[in-house]
């Protein structure tokens, strides 16, 4: 296997596509967006327990290759128990990641969010990985609209 | 494999883009369905014409606009030969397969669709052969109906008779199924739909580039496809109508070259096929599709579907030796197109590591979202064929598909 197909799938990445973690509806969500890319008609939902600033619980429902699976599945474990404004700037620091590569943010400070390095490698492929946060985005800000990645 | 009075090397050779490695590999390109390669006759016809006779047509007194006129007209002529149309001015230029059924949709069908009318298309229609009509039937209050689909794929010709009742204003189906590769029996249907005096457009954008197509033989009132499919430029295609019914037809787009005069008070519209042609056409694209036209016609339409037909067997027999991997659409008369799994690995996993093998398919819904869901798939990996492909080609997918099971086992 080439080397940037071992960078994007992963060991950890293989292993949360098929064993996702919290994918499940939340039962007492306050919180909640659908996510859908209609490039390949991949569709999640984000459901979310937020108490006060804080998320206290996560989970995630739906289909998707791989990456968008792996990803949804890496970000429940690592917004819980984070406030909004941690969870948005995790945002930003994933998308950062996906698209312009590990050079571009702190790796280290991304724990095992670090495993999507792989993507920015391929273009085609960012969109998958960043459905999930775009959801969760929206769940946070209470826009109840359904967020497409086109 | 080989197919008599076939060279497929000699084919190749004539596609400069096929010469090439990619992700360090050989290109082998497996999604002719999606848009296909040009051959270098194409790429020099369009180089010709902007070199030598590039005007506008049917405006200038000019020896250029007299030659780009004629080359334009030509192309026309090109086209009717191709699918055996009786008179040039029923082939229309359109931007291509979608651009023509919007084309009859909006001008045929604003017509004579009203209130309380059925249109009737098919489950295995692609959106362009699906979004035009409700936009039609939301407009006016009619109702879209639907033939559904086998388990393999294949029309259910036992409910098309009543599907097609006294308020069934058109019958548009698709020649061939571009997710599926099913070939309809579009013959028979026109019959059916004629007896009940029921006109039908078929989108033919994946049938012209695999079966020879005569349309006074299929019989049908309307045929649409796209000239980037079948190995010509982008932005041109072609929508087909019988004469007596373009003639009836109120016009679609209003401006230049589509009128015979205009004051303010009123228009009078140009004879077909211009009234549907407003504004400059694409020129250069009408040439380089009559080039390709004339290089099918070259290599022969029946040498083509033949070597398709051998190409598609070696292909289905090789696939389905894949473990995991189920065949979505298997009717009995198919064209050159492999939609399928690959266990539960979703198809976008599948082309990413194919397309790192140098193999490059289509993965998704395949503007098919309703067949989709029939076959309870969010989405599927295509692999289509054209008659530049050979059997080592699929034996470089299959390769890919093992790698694939590896990263995934």
């Amino acid at each position: 296997m080439s080397s940037d197909l071992q960078d994007l799938y992963q060991e950890v990445v293989l292993e949360h596509s098929k064993r996702p973690r919290n994918f499940r509806a939340v039962p007492d969500a306050n919180r909640q967006a659908e996510g859908y890319n209609p490039l390949c008609g991949d569709q999640l939902s984000v459901t979310v327990h937020m108490e006060g600033d804080v998320i206290r619980d996560i989970g995630f429902q739906g289909q998707g290759c791989a990456i968008s699976r792996a990803s949804a599945s890496l970000m429940t474990g690592a917004v819980k128990d984070r406030t909004l404004a941690e969870a948005v700037a995790l945002f930003e620091q994933v998308h950062a990641l996906v698209t312009e590569g590990p050079s571009a943010v702190d790796v280290e400070s991304l724990g095992k969010l670090a495993v999507l390095s792989g993507v920015s490698e391929f273009p085609a492929r960012v969109k998958c990985a960043s459905l999930a946060w775009h959801t969760l985005r929206a769940a946070l800000e209470g826009r109840s609209t359904s967020v497409s990645t086109e | 494999m080989s197919t008599p009075g076939f060279d497929v090397r000699r084919v190749r050779a004539d596609f400069p883009i096929l010469h090439q490695e990619v992700r360090g590999r050989p290109l082998v390109y497996l999604d002719s369905a999606a848009t296909g390669q040009k051959p270098q006759a194409v790429i020099d016809a369009l180089t010709r014409f902007y070199t030598h006779d590039n005007a506008n047509v049917h405006r200038g007194v000019h020896i250029l606009s007299e030659r780009a006129t004629q080359a334009y007209e030509d192309a026309r002529e090109s086209v009717r030969r191709f699918i055996n149309a009786r008179d040039a001015k029923e082939i229309v230029f359109m931007r291509g397969t979608t651009e023509a059924i919007n084309l009859v949709a909006s001008t045929y069908g604003r017509k004579h669709v009203g209130p309380g009318d059925e249109v009737l298309i098919s489950a295995m229609e692609h959106h362009s052969n699906i979004v035009p009509w409700q936009m039609v039937c939301d407009a006016v209050g009619a109702k879209l109906r639907v033939i559904p689909v086998d388990d393999r794929g294949e029309l259910r010709m036992d409910a098309v008779d009543a599907l097609l009742t006294e308020r069934t204003r058109i019958l548009a189906v698709t020649h061939v199924s571009n997710a599926l590769g099913t070939v309809n029996p579009v013959r028979e249907l026109v019959r059916r739909a004629h007896a009940k005096n029921i006109p039908v457009l078929l989108d033919g954008a994946q049938a012209v580039t695999h079966l020879p197509v005569d349309v006074q033989d299929l019989g049908c009132d309307f045929y649409a496809f796209s000239g980037h499919k079948l190995f010509g430029p982008t932005g041109i295609g072609v929508l087909y109508g019988r004469l007596d019914v373009l003639e009836a037809m109120p016009p679609y787009q209003g401006g230049g070259d589509m009128i015979l005069s205009v004051t303010m008070e009123k228009t009078v519209y140009n004879r077909v096929p211009h009234r549907f042609e407003a504004g400059t056409p694409d020129m250069a694209g009408a040439v380089g599709l009559a080039a390709a036209i004339h290089y099918l016609e070259s290599v022969g339409m029946a040498a083509i579907a033949a070597h398709d037909q051998a190409l598609l067997t070696y292909a289905t027999q090789a696939l389905s030796a894949v473990p995991g991997l189920s065949l979505v659409g298997t009717a009995s008369e198919k064209t050159g197109v492999l939609s399928f799994t690959l266990a539960d690995v979703h198809p976008h996993d599948v082309g990413t590591i194919l397309d790192r093998e140098g193999v490059c398919i289509r993965t998704g819904h395949h503007c098919a979202q309703p067949l989709m869901k029939r076959f309870g798939v969010a989405a599927t990996a295509r692999a289509s064929l054209a008659f530049y492909n050979t059997p080592e080609d699929v034996d470089a997918l299959v390769r890919g598909l093992h790698k694939v099971r590896e990263v995934f086992q």
